[in-house]
C-alpha cells in the first residue's frame, strides 16, 4: 500500500512510467507475437467448433479484462474519493476508453462465433446482456467524468458512480449460475481446475498475459498523456 | 427526523401547489404505453404478451423523466447549501427527497399501471402481480435515479446523461418485476419475485443514500 501511495505523485509516476513503458512496451510486442502464433497457427482446430475456437483467444481474455479494468476504475474512485489523490483521477481518466474498448471487443467477437456457432449474431442471454451492461456503465462514466466544466467535480461524481456500478461486475460473474442459459458456463475459472484441454488453455493465457500487458502499456500511456494534459491546461490558465 | 419529515412534508407540499408537474410525467407514462399497441399493433394475444414488460419500461422512462429537476431547484436557489450546513445528516435530506419522489411518482405509477394493463388484456391476477411488484419496485428506481440526478447535478446535458447512466443500474429491478407477470400468466405464484424485488429495494435504501450524499457534497464544493 505504501509503494501505491508513493506513485500517487504524479511526478513521481512519470519517472516510474516513463522507465516502465519501453520494458513493458516491448513484453507486450512479443507475449502477442508468442500468443497469436500459438492461438492461430500451433493450437488445433475444436471437434465441435472448427477454426472459429480461435476467436476465443481474444474473447475471453477480453472479457477477463473488461471485468479487471471497472475493478480497477473502481479502486481508482475509492482512492479518489478517500484519500483524494490527483493521479487516481487522471488514471481512472485514462483506464475508462481502454476499458471500455476491450468490452466492445469481447462484444463484437462474441457476436462474430455466436454467428456459426449459435447461428445468431446475438441473443438475449443474462452473460451477454451483463457484459453489454459493463459497456454501458462503461459509458456513463466516460461521459459523466467529461461532462463537467470543472474537471474536478466530473472526476469526483465518476468516481461515485465506478463504485456503485462496481457491484454489477460480481452480478456478471455468477448471473450465469442464476439464469443458466444459452451461454455455455465458465471452464477455466472454477472450482476442481479447468475443464479445457491443455492444447487451447496455453495459448489461451498466453494471449490473456498479451491482452492484460496491452492494457497496462495503453493505460500508462495514456495516463501519462492526462498529466500532460493537466499540466497545459493549468500553465493555460496561469498564463 | 423532525428534519426528514419537514424536507419530505415541503417537497410534498411543493408538488401539490404545482400538481402539473406530476400530471405531465403520469401523461408521459400514459402516452409512452399506448404508443407500443400503435407500432406492434393490435392482436390482443401479442399485446398481453409483451404488456408487463412495456409498463415497466414506460415506468421507469417515467421515473427517470421526473428527476431531472428532483435536486437541480435545490441546488439552484441555494436549498441545497443549507441542507449542506443543516447539523443533521445530509444522508436523511437524501432519503427525504427520493421518498417524496417515490410518493409523487412511483405510487400513482403502480396504481395507474394496472388500469392500463387492463387495456393490454392482461388477467386479474397478472393485475395485481404487475400493480404489487411496481409498488415493491419503484423505490429503487427512485433511489437510483436519485443517485443520477445528484451525480449530473450541474452538468452539461444533464438530463440525457441522467438517462444514459441510471437505467443500467435499474436492470435487476426490470427483470425481476417484468417476469413476475409472466410467472403469473403461467401459472406459479410471485412471491420469489416479489423477494427478490423487496431484497433490491432494501440494499438500495441501506446504500444509496450514502452515496447520493456523497454526490451531494461533492457538486456543493
Amino acid at each position: 500500500m505504501a509503494d501505491l501511495h508513493f506513485l500517487a505523485n504524479p511526478a513521481r509516476f512519470r519517472r516510474f512510467s516513463q522507465r516502465a513503458l519501453p520494458v513493458l512496451s516491448f513484453a507486450t510486442a512479443l507475449a502477442l507475437g508468442v500468443g497469436l502464433y500459438l492461438a492461430l497457427v500451433v493450437s488445433p482446430p475444436d471437434y465441435q467448433q472448427g477454426e472459429t475456437v480461435r476467436i476465443m483467444f481474444v474473447h475471453v481474455p477480453s472479457a477477463w479484462i473488461a471485468m479487471a479494468g471497472y475493478m480497477l476504475l473502481a479502486a481508482l474512485g475509492a482512492s479518489l474519493l478517500v484519500w483524494r489523490h490527483p493521479l487516481a483521477a487522471l488514471m481512472a481518466r485514462g483506464a475508462a476508453p481502454v476499458g471500455a474498448v476491450f468490452c466492445a471487443v469481447c462484444l463484437l467477437t462474441g457476436s462474430l462465433w455466436g454467428r456459426p456457432m449459435w447461428g445468431t449474431y446475438w441473443v438475449w442471454d443474462a452473460r451477454l446482456t451483463s457484459m453489454l451492461l459493463l459497456f454501458f456503465l462503461y459509458l456513463g462514466h466516460i461521459a459523466l467524468s467529461r461532462a463537467y466544466d470543472d474537471p474536478a467535480r466530473g472526476d469526483r461524481a465518476a468516481a461515485i458512480l465506478a463504485l456503485v456500478g462496481a457491484i454489477n461486475v460480481p452480478i456478471i460473474k455468477f448471473s450465469v449460475d442464476w439464469w443458466n442459459t444459452l451461454h455455455q458456463p465458465a471452464s477455466v475459472m472454477k472450482l476442481g481446475g479447468p475443464s479445457i484441454h491443455p492444447a487451447i488453455l496455453t495459448p489461451l493465457l498466453v494471449m490473456a498475459l498479451a491482452l492484460a500487458l496491452l492494457y497496462v502499456v495503453l493505460v500508462l500511456l495514456r495516463t501519462d498523456t492526462e498529466i500532460d494534459r493537466r499540466r497545459l491546461e493549468l500553465s493555460e490558465s496561469v498564463a | 427526523m423532525t428534519g426528514f419529515t419537514a424536507l419530505m412534508a415541503r417537497d410534498l407540499r411543493l408538488v401539490w401547489r404545482r400538481p402539473g408537474d406530476v400530471a405531465v410525467v403520469l401523461a408521459f407514462f400514459v402516452v409512452a404505453t399506448a404508443l407500443f399497441p400503435l407500432g406492434i399493433g393490435p392482436q390482443a394475444n401479442v399485446l398481453a404478451r409483451i404488456a408487463a414488460g412495456v409498463l415497466w419500461c414506460a415506468a421507469l422512462f417515467a421515473a427517470l423523466l421526473s428527476l431531472d429537476r428532483l435536486f437541480a431547484a435545490d441546488h439552484e436557489d441555494g436549498t441545497l447549501d443549507l441542507l449542506l450546513l443543516a447539523p443533521w445528516p445530509l444522508e436523511l435530506a437524501a432519503l427525504a427527497k427520493c421518498a417524496a419522489h417515490w410518493i409523487v411518482t412511483g405510487l400513482p405509477l403502480a396504481v395507474l399501471a394496472p388500469l392500463l394493463g387492463v387495456a393490454f388484456g392482461l388477467e386479474a391476477e397478472s393485475l395485481a402481480a404487475l400493480g404489487a411488484t411496481l409498488l415493491v419496485g419503484t423505490p429503487t428506481l427512485s433511489l437510483v435515479g436519485g443517485l443520477a440526478a445528484a451525480l449530473t447535478l450541474g452538468a452539461r446535458r444533464s438530463g440525457a446523461l441522467l438517462a444514459l447512466l441510471a437505467p443500467p443500474l435499474c436492470v435487476p429491478t426490470l427483470i425481476f418485476g417484468a417476469s413476475a407477470v409472466e410467472t403469473v400468466a403461467t401459472g406459479e405464484g410471485f412471491a420469489t419475485h416479489l423477494a427478490i424485488l423487496a431484497a433490491l429495494a432494501l440494499v438500495s435504501l441501506a446504500t444509496l443514500p450514502w452515496a447520493i450524499a456523497a454526490a451531494l457534497r461533492q457538486a456543493g464544493e
